[in-house]
């Protein structure tokens, strides 16, 4: 015991000195890390400054003009509102339809991804990499993207934004499923197998039970995210709320009060599926739980 | 036995209910699905997008992309013969130099296309072509009576022929004869001029040849001259393109950054553990709420009017979108904080600020870290599309070469690079993540 205690009191300055030191050299590193980090916000803040065609400090004042103005013109012309509401309804309704089908497929095509990419449900192993792959380009390509190449060969409308926003969601939803797929059991699977179930019928009644409530959360989310998506690409002519919106913004000053009504419905939309999909998303989520 | 019997009655009837329902919702679910494909199949008009679709826009896409072509261009009506690359201004041959390909003599232009493929301007304005396998073909534009040629009534499909406009489309080339103008279209594979336009002294020249040998210009070696050439090459601006790549990357670090500083402070104010009163955590949270439902595309018009076009803006608009879902995402994780650490540091003497700094900031380090660097790679791809609505960045460069329907090339270039720009950030983001986070555990 006494020799114990010699010890230790003879060892602890030289730890406490190490400890100090790590310590010191933590603090170091921190310190660098951050200076680089506020040098490259500072930096990088001068440098957007710069390169923008208005710059902050006199932009700044002017933030609530256009928001004021379009509130003074729509208060003005506030009898007149409701019937514009009505009119841009179904430029509404497209722009819900392009982000409920892209949703759709995407999670379709988004699902046989993600089952061909996870070790030990994977159709043909070898092919994972592949599969993978093909889901990082699919969802490395902004929609935007798409949609501008696909309006120039099939012309405006919704089915370019579709298409667009389907591929865009099948990378992104493939790589969260295939995250999801990991953590599912494989005994199911291999119950089936032995008793010669073919692929489809193994994914289809051995993995999908399984995950099926996040599947349905992480599905809610992107159908939000792709409500946001659909109103954008209208902006570049892909038809919906985002085209009447880009209409209405040309007309310019003394028309602002179609742009009030679209940003109403527009806001409206969003926060109301948002609301609903975080919802559900929790009841899926903690059901799953229990 | 009766008795059992009865208590599993109800069960049973229960079971099949149950299975009932499930067998309804099997069977619902896929046909309620069916049917709203059916009715936007007919909302969405897809039956009528056979014929709106315009395909011959999708080959010129395509083979624009892959090829490009050099014009040879003789003006009618002084006789002056050009040839430029996609017939530009910044492409062309510099005075009096032809491609090899091309002779002139004394008035006479011979375009060899290959394979037997003769074009020739002649010196009285008119033009011949050796078309193999199909015959030897003249034509002469006149000012008053249209373009004279030797075509018969009947002509092949390859042949577009009117009064005042003929053109020949053939496996070598293409070659247009109107009043003013007489062009020939010849094609190559790959993109031209990439490197070095034809004014440059590098073009043209080995890679080897260009390293290793002598000075071209006298007064810079030849990768100083060769970076420069390559920089200011007016064919594909390579400058301002990495420009536009770096205007990108700027907004959403700055955006999603910013978002992050600013929304850290707000998530204590939002958090049910950290803010007791309900009044002010309800208004905070509504707040966030707005912020969020305001869509970046509205914020982004909205800055716009008061900034002007520019990355500044692109910056702002991911800041303030993502302020609200930081927000949120942030005061969650506030109110899954283990109190346990708190009170541990607590219990050692610490005043408010070290309790947050030592007990609350640990605990909340890798969500919030893991957390901005997905959005960093998320947001790379939104200041694309932001920079296509306020106009800055690659979205922008982008968007103007897909609108003048002209350089596919180029589309394909950018579309190549926003590719390689978003998997490249994803990767670092991930990088960083992994050694961030592991990092911090490590020494915490």
């Amino acid at each position: 015991m006494a020799d114990i205690s010699a010890d230790s009191v003879g060892g602890t300055p030289k730890v406490r000195d190490e400890y100090l030191a790590l310590i010191q050299r933590k603090r170091l590193y921190s310190g660098v890390l951050l200076a680089v980090f506020v040098l490259l916000m500072v930096s990088g803040f001068l440098v957007a400054n710069d390169r923008n065609a208005g710059g902050f400090l006199t932009g700044l004042p002017n933030i609530f003009d256009f928001p004021a103005e379009v509130v003074r013109e729509a208060w003005v012309k506030r009898a007149e509102l409701p019937g514009y509401l009505l009119r841009y309804l179904p430029a509404l309704i497209e722009t819900i339809n392009i982000a409920a089908v892209s949703t759709l497929l995407g999670v379709i095509a988004g699902t046989i991804l993600s089952l061909l990419s996870t070790r030990g449900m994977a159709l043909w192993p070898r092919m994972i990499p592949v599969f993978r792959r093909i889901m990082d380009i699919l969802r490395a390509i902004p929609e935007i993207v798409i949609a501008l190449v696909l309006i120039f060969v099939l012309g405006g409308g919704p089915v370019p934004a579709v298409i667009a926003i389907a591929l865009h969601t099948a990378g992104a939803i493939g790589k969260l499923y295939s995250e999801v797929n990991e953590n599912a059991s494989l005994k199911p699977v291999e119950g089936l197998h032995s008793v010669g179930a073919s692929w489809m019928q193994r994914m289809w009644l051995g993995v999908v039970p399984q995950v099926a409530p996040n599947y349905l959360s992480y599905g809610l989310l992107r159908f939000e995210i792709n409500v946001r998506a659909s109103a954008i690409l209208g902006f570049v002519g892909a038809g919906g709320i985002g085209y009447e919106l880009r209409n209405s913004m040309t007309w310019g000053q003394g028309r602002f009060d179609q742009a009030a009504a679209i940003f109403l419905l527009l806001f409206a939309t969003i926060v109301v599926f948002d609301q609903i999909s975080s919802r559900y998303r929790n009841r899926l989520v903690r059901g799953a739980m229990t | 036995m009766s008795t059992k019997a009865l208590a599993l009655d109800p069960r049973k009837e229960a079971a099949d209910r149950l299975f009932a329902r499930k067998r309804l919702i099997a069977f619902s679910a896929p046909a309620l699905i069916l049917a709203y494909l059916t009715y936007i199949f007919f909302a969405f008009d897809i039956p009528g997008l056979a014929e709106r679709a315009r395909w011959d826009n999708a080959v010129i896409l395509v083979s624009d992309t892959v090829t490009h072509k050099v014009h040879i261009e003789r003006d009618n009506r002084d006789g002056t013969v050009e040839a430029a690359v996609e017939g530009e201004r910044k492409g062309a041959w510099p005075e009096g130099t032809y491609p090899d390909w091309v002779a002139v003599e004394a008035g006479t232009t011979t375009i060899d296309l290959g394979d037997g493929h003769i074009i020739t301007y002649l010196p009285d304005g008119g033009v011949t072509y050796d078309i193999p396998g199909w015959g030897f073909f003249e034509a002469l534009p006149t000012r008053t009576e249209g373009i004279r040629s030797n075509l018969p009534e009947e002509v092949p499909d390859w042949i577009n022929a009117s009064e005042n406009r003929i053109a020949i489309t053939t496996e070598a080339g293409r070659l247009t004869v109107t009043r003013n103008r007489t062009a020939v279209f010849r094609y190559f594979a790959g993109w031209e001029l990439f490197w070095f336009t034809l004014d440059s002294p590098y073009h043209g020249k080995g890679v080897v040849e260009l390293l290793t040998g002598p000075r071209l210009v006298p007064e810079r070696s030849n990768v100083a001259g060769m970076w420069d050439g390559f920089w200011n090459n007016n064919m594909w601006n390579h400058g301002v393109v990495a420009w536009a790549l770096g205007e990108t990357i700027l907004m959403a670090f700055l955006g999603t950054m910013g978002a992050a500083m600013v929304a850290l402070p707000i998530a204590f104010l939002a958090a049910r553990n950290f803010t007791p009163f309900a009044i002010l955590r309800g208004a905070v949270r509504r707040l966030l709420d707005f912020v969020r439902g305001v869509d970046a595309l509205i914020w982004t018009i909205v800055l716009s009017r008061a900034f002007g076009p520019g990355p500044l803006t692109g910056a702002l608009a991911i800041l303030i979108t993502d302020s609200g879902t930081f927000g949120k995402i942030f005061s969650e994780a506030l109110e899954n904080v283990d109190e346990k650490q708190i009170e541990g540091v607590q219990s050692t003497g610490a005043r408010p600020i070290q309790r947050y700094r030592f007990g609350v900031i640990p605990q909340l380090t890798p969500i919030l870290l893991s957390q901005v660097l997905y959005f960093l790679e998320s947001n790379t791809r939104s200041a694309t599309i932001i920079g296509a609505i306020t106009g800055g960045g690659i979205g922008l460069l982008l968007t103007q070469a897909i609108i003048t329907q002209k350089d596919w090339e180029e589309v394909s270039y950018y579309i190549i690079l926003v590719i390689v720009m978003v998997i490249a950030m994803d990767w670092f983001s991930g990088w960083l993540r992994r050694r961030l986070i592991k990092g911090g555990e490590g020494g915490e």
